[in-house]
């Protein structure tokens, strides 16, 4: 089964803000994009047209690997707003 | 501003029981919790030892809805296409009183939710709390949005991550080697399923550990718990070694290609994946505690970095349900006072180091130094795995004594200055 798959299986509400904000300009820099393996969810990707890192932040578990990964600090990551976010029903 | 007694932040263990143990002495008590309801922001193994735990939930914890009490261990050590498997029963683990249980947390924590309102605290989920309110150096309440709340003192339990302890520059910076990332796949299957398949008695259940091939030689492990008709199947990776790959494999394959052994299909076979989650978990030991209090403001359970992996056994929720407790006695006493200094709150510090979450915790200060080690994930599960093969071999040629096979798998992998090093870094747990 795909990660995407696995992750539509549990109960997210999507926020309509993003909670996690990259900083362009410290990702352009980077050649290790760690966020990209680390992530559980495999969230994050490149967008080979635009250059930029793009984070689906939709499906996020909201385990902060990716906060902790990023040596660069470009993660700006806070917890979604009140309801929202994944809600593990066994946890 | 009016102000409550106490304001705890986060439904976890932690903060549920400082919470039950602040209403039960009468104290006004607010816990706010940013999930839908306690636990559903929660990822844990898990397995719950009860010994530690019970006289800091006296007289509750004999309901708790636990899934399964443990009756034995099975530790397999994988290599890339063969492993072995350790079993170790106890029948003194069949009887009552229970040593340790299974737990689903979403379950465990909306029951611990429920005690606690009985006591009169305020329970409040879909509340997520965004920054602390300040008089000079002390902590006077919490900011929740728009909203202020004031209190004499806020707990922070706010999990691993703790953006409060963060806020209130207690804790250390978040270095990608002392944390790894969990993750965690439950599978449904029917009771008598899990029953048979593990060979169990109904209510029983196991706890199984895997170490080896299936993290590539990077630190950690994988994890299976029978809950009644759930599975709980994990792996961990340390955080340090994921990015330092020179070929980076993604954590979320790690778990793929784990759950795909038939060291693993054997047990979850037929199990319908139910849910997918993942949380980061400290590694660093005694090495991660941030300073544990400020002025109105102490920190418990996870965000205080209380985890202890000792390879065998991992605990973090008795380390939370303790912390928790002390919290609670020690606010209660600095209300009583009305000092709520950090010099008054100092002694929460003094009381988790009479207790065994801070001399546990000092124990085993080094064991990380030990787990470190990276043969311990790919020579030893190797060595294992050639010498048994070496063993039952029998092919046409003629086959060498069976100690020359053993020394020369010996010799190979154990019996060098490495290995030598290794017995001595034991020594250090």
């Amino acid at each position: 089964m795909k990660v995407e798959e696995k992750i539509a299986l549990d109960a997210i509400k999507n926020d309509r803000e993003s909670h996690i904000k990259l900083d362009q300009k410290i990702c352009g820099t980077c050649r290790e994009r760690m966020c990209i393996p680390v992530c559980p969810g495999h969230l994050y990707s490149l967008n080979e047209e635009t250059g930029d890192m793009v984070v689906e932040y939709a499906g996020c578990l909201e385990c902060g690997s990716c906060k902790i990964a990023c040596i660069y600090k470009s993660i700006d990551w806070d917890y979604p707003a009140d309801g929202c976010g994944v809600q593990y029903r066994y946890g | 501003m009016d102000k409550v007694d106490a304001i705890i932040v986060g439904g976890g263990l932690a903060g549920l029981t400082a919470a039950y143990h602040l209403a039960t002495a009468g104290r006004q008590v607010i816990l706010l919790e940013r999930g839908d309801a306690p636990g559903s922001k929660n990822v844990t193994g898990g397995r719950i030892y009860v010994d530690p735990i019970k006289d800091y939930l006296p007289g509750i914890i004999a309901e708790a809805p636990f899934e399964r009490h443990v009756v034995k261990e099975i530790i397999t050590v994988l290599d890339d296409d063969a492993s072995v498997q350790l079993e170790y029963a106890n029948d003194r683990w069949r009887s009552e009183p229970y040593m340790s249980y299974t737990v689903l947390r979403a379950t465990f924590d909306g029951w611990l939710a429920e005690k606690v309102s009985e006591k009169g605290a305020f329970v409040i989920p879909k509340k997520k709390v965004d920054d602390l309110l300040w008089e000079e150096d002390r902590v006077v309440g919490i900011k929740a949005g728009d909203e202020e709340i004031g209190a004499h003192i806020v707990i922070a339990a706010d999990g691993a991550l703790s953006f409060m302890a963060e806020k209130a520059g207690l804790r250390k910076p978040l270095e990608p080697r002392n944390y790894a990332v969990a993750i965690k796949e439950i599978y449904r299957l029917d009771e008598k399923t899990i029953d048979d398949r593990f060979g169990l008695q109904p209510g029983e259940g196991t706890a199984n550990l895997f170490v080896g091939a299936i993290t590539r030689g990077m630190f950690g492990g994988g994890f299976l718990y029978t809950n009644r008709d759930t599975l709980s199947l994990g792996i961990v990776v340390g955080i340090g070694d994921l990015i330092q790959q020179k070929d980076p494999v993604a954590a979320s394959l790690l778990m793929e290609e784990f759950a795909a052994r038939p060291e693993v299909q054997r047990w979850i076979r037929g199990g319908e994946l139910k849910e997918y989650a993942a949380h980061i978990i400290s590694e660093a030991g005694a090495g991660g505690i941030p300073k544990l209090y400020t002025g109105g403001m102490l920190v418990a359970g996870d965000a205080a970095g209380f985890s202890l992996n000792l390879g065998l056994t991992v605990r973090g929720m008795e380390f939370a349900v303790a912390s928790g407790a002390i919290a609670a006695g020690v606010a209660d006493e600095a209300l009583a006072k009305g000092d709520l200094s950090a010099a008054f709150l100092s002694r929460y510090e003094q009381k988790l180091k009479e207790s065994f979450v801070l001399s546990d915790m000092e124990t085993f200060r080094h064991a990380r130094d030990v787990l470190e080690n990276k043969r311990l994930f790919t020579v030893y599960p190797k060595f294992l795995s050639e010498l048994l093969a070496a063993l039952f071999t029998i092919g046409k040629g003629k086959k060498e004594p069976l100690y020359t096979s053993a020394k020369a798998a010996v010799r190979k992998y154990i019996l060098n200055w490495e290995g030598c090093k290794d017995l001595f870094s034991v020594r250090k747990m």
